[in-house]
């Protein structure tokens, strides 16, 4: 009897302290909503020529979207039994995704280097590739056609681990979660948690170590996908080294994505930036270019070496063999001697222009492999040309991107500096951390004395 | 560098070991293998094909596909390839030895690029031969690009369509039945047997009538070998055949990749946490 009852009373008491911490972190949470609702007014003028581009798109290919959803791929969109794939991979995730590479570049930089001169505008780019890479993930939701087995992979309704397609999809996974954590101590010191915060912030490195492992191998792993493609692409296109090409695309993508990103950013942002961000300005697009210009030189070198090796020169007079050339010297070589003299002369604008034609040409590349240099041998009546359905879709996914961006930008602390509290607790950290290794190398001796 | 820090390396790199030993495990096993040479096939003698269509009508039936009118003859006028309603087509070619009739449909490879690519193994390779589609697919469509023959087809119109492709009539054969189109094919241009026993069919029918056939078998080497096997009196590149496949298995093409991923997992975090500890090392130095 007196035992059943102590029993009960103590699975009661447990009872109570789970309920009351529920009770807590419901408060935690309205109290998160309250603030978010408050937080959803916008900052600054409303009528700008942005939003009243954007908006109606945004209203438009919401109520598209919905309707891709419910009737069908087929619906407003010109995938086809041949071109299975169209713009939302084609466009979104294999552009989006190298365009997003300059988070895991610049986590590279500044926290295995350790090369502080880039610190100011890592955060504003991990938050980009984590926006992207969210944002592309729904695009692809858009282009499954039965979307409400998206799960699947994840879940193990039958794991298919010797696709290519299966380690993309879990290091797209994986790599939201390291991204979501590199960013989250700007969440926590706008929240102003604390505690939280330096839980985050210590696990940050672990973090990025794993981030760029993922992304080194996802990234390659998109080149990798069109490897069982090999009757289908112009041979200009298919070698075995599609992966290695699309990694280091990635990088020189990424870089000129962040060069671009930070020019529109100094300009709309300029009041949330802090001085040493604006100070170190040029500097650090100066050593961004030089990086493009060697990864560039580095991919056009390895473009030359597969088309000496694949004996490729029979190609180069038909109208495909002009177009690669077009792709190789007009945006890989171009750009890549653009970027160079722009960091020699120290021309902010030169470098400006050569990541937009970089970025375009990143953009030609893998529209190439999804759809151009895919199925050439069709006649063009045959070949995938997006709906204006499909456009307009594919804008709203980067449009919502971009507000969600801002909406952030304007609330934390993405490119102005961090709160003196959150300084403080870094050097802090250091030492507690070191007390808490030392406490545990010596089998928590030091507490026993006390 | 301290201790505690030697410590976290350490672990950290034991625990990825770890993770990416699980991992390359089940990558590695997971390798398609042609399990048995002694899986079904069906032999296409496209010398015996008359053309009639029946095949199509049956197939059709058997899966409940709307059924084609194998009366009307103007189908022939273009080359047709088979889609979400025809799971198989007969194509006919003009030549000089007359009209040639060549029915197409999945071409059951022994190392299917579609199973390869299919990331919740929607697509099966079954060890009596055909190659299945299950209802777990995601729908995204990477067996199509996958494919060498361009077999897998979706049905668009749906909004929970299906990858629709022959399956050899999978159901049929597991009870001891023959496919559908075998089995009212009215001049045996099609034989179903093991993949032995149709190869030697295939080789006995070209050596033992000399001058009737090309000496070659289609589907023997190609993409590793397929389950349909084709014998044609007309050079098979003048069918409408694709010649430039290859005898390596599309998969392999994947599994040099496939193989970096566990050496990349393994490596790259521990050249990285090594790369941080050096160059802090070096900052704290420089600060001094």
């Amino acid at each position: 009897m007196r035992k059943e009852f102590e029993s009960i009373t103590i699975a009661r008491n447990g009872l109570t302290l789970a309920l009351s911490k529920l009770v807590l972190l419901t408060f935690y949470f309205i109290g998160f909503l309250v603030l978010l609702i408050k937080e959803l007014k916008p900052k600054g003028k409303v009528l700008t020529a942005f939003n009243v581009i954007t908006l109606p798109i945004i209203l438009l290919g919401t109520y598209l979207i919905i309707t891709h959803m419910f009737y069908g791929l087929s619906h407003g969109s010109n995938v086809s039994q041949d071109f299975p794939w169209g713009i939302f991979i084609g466009f979104n995730v294999m552009v989006g995704v190298p365009f997003a590479g300059g988070a895991y570049v610049l986590a590279f930089v500044v926290y295995i280097l350790n090369a502080e001169k880039y610190h100011p505008i890592l955060r504003a780019t991990i938050l980009n590739g984590f926006l992207a890479y969210v944002f592309y993930a729904s695009a692809i939701f858009l282009d499954l056609g039965r979307k409400w087995n998206i799960l699947n992979p994840i879940i193990g309704n039958e794991f298919g681990v010797n696709s290519v397609l299966f380690l993309v999809a879990w290091h797209f996974l994986l790599y939201m979660i390291a991204q979501f954590i590199e960013f989250s101590p700007a969440i926590a010191e706008w929240l102003e948690l604390k505690r939280l915060r330096k839980i985050l912030s210590s696990m940050t490195l672990g973090a990025c170590v794993f981030g760029i492992a993922l992304s080194t191998l996802h990234q390659s792993g998109l080149g990798a996908l069109f490897m069982m493609a090999k009757n289908k692409l112009h041979p200009l296109w298919y070698t075995e080294f599609i992966p290695v090409l699309f990694f280091v695309s990635s990088i020189f993508a990424g870089l000129s994505c962040v060069i671009v990103e930070g020019t529109i950013s100094k300009k709309v942002f300029r009041h949330r930036m802090s001085e040493e961000y604006l100070k170190n300005y040029d500097d650090i697009v100066i050593g961004l270019a030089r990086g493009c210009a060697i990864t560039l030189f580095v991919y056009f070198f390895l473009k030359v070496l597969i088309f000496i090796h694949g004996k490729s020169w029979v190609y180069i007079s038909s109208p495909m063999g002009i177009w690669y050339l077009v792709e190789v010297l007009g945006f890989v070589l171009i750009p890549c001697l653009m970027f160079y003299y722009g960091q020699r002369d120290r021309r902010i604008n030169l470098i400006r222009v050569a990541a937009l034609v970089t970025m375009l040409g990143v953009i030609i590349n893998r529209i190439n492999y999804s759809m151009i240099a895919y199925k050439w041998y069709l006649p063009l009546s045959e070949k995938y040309i997006p709906t204006w359905q499909e456009i307009v879709i594919t804008l709203t996914i980067v449009f919502t991107q971009l507000w969600i961006f801002r909406w952030v930008v304007n609330r934390m602390p993405v490119y102005g500096e961090v709160p003196e509290w959150a300084k403080e607790k870094e050097l802090e950290e250091e030492e507690y951390q070191a007390e808490l290794g030392f406490t545990m190398a010596n089998g928590g001796q030091r507490y026993r004395d006390y | 560098m301290k201790r505690r820090e030697f410590l976290k390396v350490a672990l950290s790199g034991l625990g990825l070991f770890a993770s990416s030993a699980i991992c390359s495990k089940t990558v590695f096993s997971s390798e398609i293998k042609a399990k048995t040479k002694e899986f079904f096939g069906v032999l296409v003698d496209t010398t015996r094909c008359i053309g009639c269509r029946t095949c199509e009508a049956s197939c059709a039936e058997s899966h409940s596909l709307p059924i084609p009118n194998i009366e009307d003859k103007s189908v022939f006028t273009k080359i047709r390839k088979p889609d979400e309603k025809t799971l198989t087509v007969v194509n006919r070619f003009l030549t000089e030895k007359g009209e040639i009739y060549v029915k197409i449909q999945c071409m059951h490879c022994n190392q299917p690029g579609c199973v390869a690519a299919c990331l919740v193994k929607a697509m099966k390779k079954r060890k009596e031969g055909p190659v299945t589609w299950d209802e777990n697919c995601m729908g995204c469509r990477y067996c199509m690009v996958s494919c060498p023959f361009d077999i897998p087809k979706f049905e668009y119109d749906e909004a929970f369509g299906r990858i629709m492709k022959c399956d050899m009539c999978y159901g049929r054969i597991s009870s001891g039945k023959v496919p559908a189109c075998v089995e009212v094919c009215p001049k045996e241009a099609l034989t179903f047997g093991t993949r032995r026993d149709i190869l030697n069919e295939a080789k006995k029918r070209i050596y033992q009538t000399p001058g009737l056939y090309v000496p070659y078998i289609y589907g023997e080497n190609e993409v590793g070998g397929t389950a349909f096997l084709y014998i044609s009196s007309y050079p098979f590149e003048k069918l409408n055949f694709q010649m430039d496949l290859g005898y390596t298995p599309y998969p392999e093409y994947t599994t040099g990749f496939l193989y970096s991923v566990p050496v990349i997992l393994i490596l790259w975090p521990a050249f990285l946490t090594g790369i941080h500890y050096l160059t802090k090392e070096r900052k704290k130095e420089i600060e001094r």
